[in-house]
């Protein structure tokens, strides 16, 4: 027999909020909360005395005021006259070119590289081996500053180009490399371009849903439908077709050497290559181990008895093995690209326009805001990283292996 | 079976054949160069771009780095000493040595001294990293913050004995009282310690010698490879204590407690550590007490700490999730407290699981240090890019320069992964 005891009816002593597990949570809490607001009451009052003392207050009003300075790279209309805040968007929007474009690169860059250190070719394998190694190991700063160097001091300057027997070529007589910058060809959008535009969008639009209808057919009927062909096919015949139809509306600028710069085309700026290009190769040996680990976590098991069901290799590997190994991948990959989009504050070493060396750096000297430009600058990120992290909350969820 | 055949056979070898040498074409070094590097047609023509692309890589770097020259005073005496030829120009490396390691400003009458500092180092941290050693040697580990300070700022030896002091007198009324709750062992730790530290200051301020043992060395005199060791080590370990609290405050079940350590840990992670440097250069010390005039330094050593602090916690906490919920329940069938059941069960657990995060962190966090060069800090970058570039005598030697402080950096970093890996391997339990 058991017999059930009553549960405590000792009415409240105040020696049980340290004692009785009931009440002490509640104590830890309280504590907690007072040393919080004490702590945020401390800095602030040192703060609002600190800013009388120096004569300062709290104010965005510099944010509609004239920036007063230049940006080499813009990609939306801006001049010196423009105010603060257009600068800061200047800046947000080349963060985000540079962070998009390193992440293009990185995963590439990774993806070969974690492939080939499972090659079975040992030569390769310690190559990539030795890849990873010395980028993980080696400030993402200092290769931020070599290959500025490299692009600044090894590269030949635009003057190089002249003359009969020039000291430089230009790369199929369309792609300059000098320390100014690489120049390459630039489309230009003739009338009913927009058109060809559209139907390239239509066309990247009906890929999917072609791709979409064959899956569904295999799945209810078990037909398969060719893949690969008529998604080429939809992907570009209509697009090409209309660009005839249209008269070539889209034409290539190429640049061309006039004085004493290059122009035409787009210029690629050296600070942005730079940046660009040392955080996809830096990133992208962090990826590569990421891609690695994610092919090494598919038990060969699986991929054996996939073959044993009749599955030909290439379906084995998308069917199969991708799904499982993407689930390993994906999140440390998107966290990557996360510190890629933070290390593209790095831009202020090589005089790249992101939003930390205009909002954080000219226009914070400038105005002598420091505080505000410093918490505008990190709510910026802020946002950036916990949307980012959302995205990847989401991803997770769904690829949830579902346990019971 | 052999009976059957006893009579029929008429010799029977009763030693084994030696082996016999395999044919060539299933052993031997060609066999190897045929399985590993040409296996297959496209892996042929894989091993030959491997290897051009190595040829390529010797060619261009061998004549410059065994053409060094060593001992030159300036870029052009050097151009003028390699006249033409493909050579690196290494001497700016030894004329530079002490301000590439010590920055500009350091005396250099007292470069012995972080010298000793970082000699000491080694033997500090031995216990710390490997387990067989004597025990006693963590002793030392624990005496040496002080010693270390107090050789590389120098200044009156009160300071850090009087720190020391109100740490042992935190240690004993923690370990007097740790048996009956350690909340409040905890607490009287701290305020006895902080009651030794506020005496000590008048203390120290009474006896303070005209002139000290050690010559004082402002902080902003520090510079060159030391700094990035000294921010590098003084953060990682300050913030592994700190890590650890807000990783069990992420995961404790106090509504208040948790969203503290939740916002804190997002917040830090969410931004860039240039814009905490930033905060530390510029913003922080509108938070300090007027007239406190705390120096950059240590502003820099708070925002970097919290900084690790925040990745050293998600690190733990995936430690924490990832032990499996029995030990949890089993510490609490024993009738451990909250406090017991973490630092008996479950911590010692959970840290050896974060083993490789933690170190990912700190190889991590060493690099980072080189940001500080970005808020006018002299670490080794700051130098390059500074004072030794700038100069009239060095101007143009770029890869040289980075090549060493890359060379640092990879020495460190690749030794401290290595060691993880050992480390993993010594304390692996389960049996595999």
């Amino acid at each position: 027999m058991t017999t059930f005891s009553d549960p405590p009816k000792a009415s409240f002593r105040p020696s049980m909020l340290l004692s009785d597990t009931r009440y002490r949570s509640i104590t830890f809490q309280v504590i907690a909360l007072a040393l919080l607001v004490t702590a945020i009451w401390y800095l602030g009052s040192n703060l609002a005395a600190n800013l009388r003392a120096a004569g300062l207050n709290i104010s965005f009003q510099f944010l509609g005021n004239p920036a007063g300075y230049d940006i080499n790279q813009t990609l939306i209309p801006y001049t010196s006259q423009s105010s603060n805040l257009q600068a800061a968007w200047v800046g947000i929007i080349n963060t985000l070119l540079v962070s998009f474009l390193a992440c293009v690169t990185a995963t590439i860059f990774g993806v070969i590289a974690g492939v080939l250190r499972l090659s079975n070719n040992w030569l390769v394998r310690k190559l990539m081996a030795g890849y990873v190694e010395i980028f993980r190991n080696i400030p993402v700063l200092i290769w931020i500053l070599i290959i500025y160097t490299i692009m600044t001091a090894a590269m030949p300057a635009p003057s190089a180009f002249r003359g009969d027997d020039p000291a430089s070529t230009m790369m199929l007589g369309s792609f300059a490399f000098t320390n100014r910058g690489v120049y390459i060809p630039g489309p230009v959008w003739g009338p009913g371009s927009m058109i060809v535009m559209a139907t390239f969008v239509a066309s990247v639009i009906g890929v999917f849903a072609y791709r979409r209808y064959a899956t569904k057919l295999l799945y209810d009927t078990g037909r398969l439908l060719p893949m690969l062909w008529p998604s080429v096919a939809i992907l570009l015949l209509p697009t090409i077709i209309m660009f005839f139809i249209m008269g070539m509306p889209i034409g290539l600028d190429y640049p061309a050497l006039k004085g004493f710069n290059f122009r035409g085309g787009i210029q690629i700026g050296a600070p942005l290559i730079a940046l660009w290009f040392a955080l996809s190769i830096y990133t992208g040996a962090f990826i590569a181990e990421n891609v690695r680990a994610g092919i090494q976590a598919v038990s060969r098991g699986q991929s054996e008895a996939a073959a044993a069901l009749g599955l030909r290799p290439g379906r084995v590997m998308n069917l199969v093995v991708l799904p499982q190994a993407l689930r390993v991948i994906i999140p440390p990959l998107i966290s990557n690209y996360l510190n890629i989009t933070k290390n593209s504050s790095l831009a202020i070493l090589v005089g790249y326009a992101d939003i930390t060396a205009t909002l954080g750096g000219i226009t914070l000297n400038q105005t002598g805001r420091a505080i505000e430009c410093v918490v505008l600058l990190m709510l910026f990120y802020l946002v950036i990283s916990l949307g980012i992290s959302m995205v990847m909350n989401v991803y997770n969820n769904a690829t949830k292996l579902k346990e019971r | 079976m052999s009976d059957t055949h006893a009579e029929s056979i008429a010799f029977v070898r009763e030693s084994s054949l030696p082996p016999a040498a395999p044919p060539d074409k299933v052993g031997g070094p060609l066999k190897w160069v045929k399985d590993n590097l040409f296996p297959t047609w496209a892996n042929a023509i894989l091993t030959l771009v491997a290897l051009y692309f190595l040829y390529l890589l010797l060619a261009g770097s061998l004549p410059w780095l065994l053409n060094g020259v060593w001992s030159a005073s300036s870029l052009s005496e050097c151009r003028e000493i390699l006249d033409g030829a493909s050579g690196a120009c290494f001497s700016v490396l030894s004329e530079r040595w002490h301000q590439l390691l010590f920055g500009f400003k350091y005396p250099s009458d007292q470069y012995w001294r972080p010298t000793l500092a970082l000699v000491l180092l080694f033997l500090a941290a031995a216990p710390v990293l490997f387990i067989d050693l004597p025990r006693k040697m963590l002793l030392f580990t624990g005496l040496y913050p002080f010693l270390a300070f107090w050789l590389i700022w120098g200044g009156p030896i009160w300071g850090p004995i009087f720190a020391l002091l109100g740490v042992v007198a935190g240690y004993i009324v923690y370990s007097r009282l740790v048996q009956k709750s350690f909340a409040m062992a905890l607490a009287g730790g701290i305020v006895a310690a902080v009651i030794v530290w506020y005496v000590g200051g008048f203390i120290g301020e009474a006896l303070r010698p005209a002139s000290p043992l050690l010559e004082a060395i402002p902080s902003r005199d520090l510079g060159g490879f030391m700094l990035n060791m000294m921010l590098g080590i003084t953060c990682v370990s300050l913030s592994l204590p700190i890590g650890i609290a807000l990783a069990l405050g992420r995961q404790s079940h106090l509504p208040i407690v948790k969203g503290i350590c939740v916002v804190f840990i997002e917040f830090v992670r969410g931004v860039p550590l240039i814009t905490l440097l930033f905060v530390a250069n510029v913003m922080l010390a509108y938070f300090f007490p007027p007239g406190s005039g705390v120096d950059l330094f240590i502003r820099v050593v708070i925002m970097i700490t919290m900084f690790s602090s925040a990745y050293i916690a998600e690190v733990i906490r995936g430690g924490l999730a990832a032990l499996p919920k029995g030990q949890y329940e089993a510490a609490d069938s024993l009738g451990l407290d909250y406090a017991q059941a973490m630092r008996l069960i479950i911590l010692p657990q959970a840290m050896k699981i974060s083993i490789p995060g933690i170190v990912n962190i700190a190889v991590g966090l060493f690099k980072d240090t080189t940001l500080v060069s970005v808020i006018s800090l002299f670490d080794i970058i700051g130098m390059i890019r500074g004072p030794i570039l700038a100069s009239t005598d060095w101007n143009g030697v770029y890869w040289e320069l980075f090549m060493f402080a890359s060379l640092l950096f990879f020495i460190v970093c690749y030794g401290i992964s290595q060691y993880s890996q050992w480390l993993e391997r010594r304390l692996a339990t389960d049996h595999r």
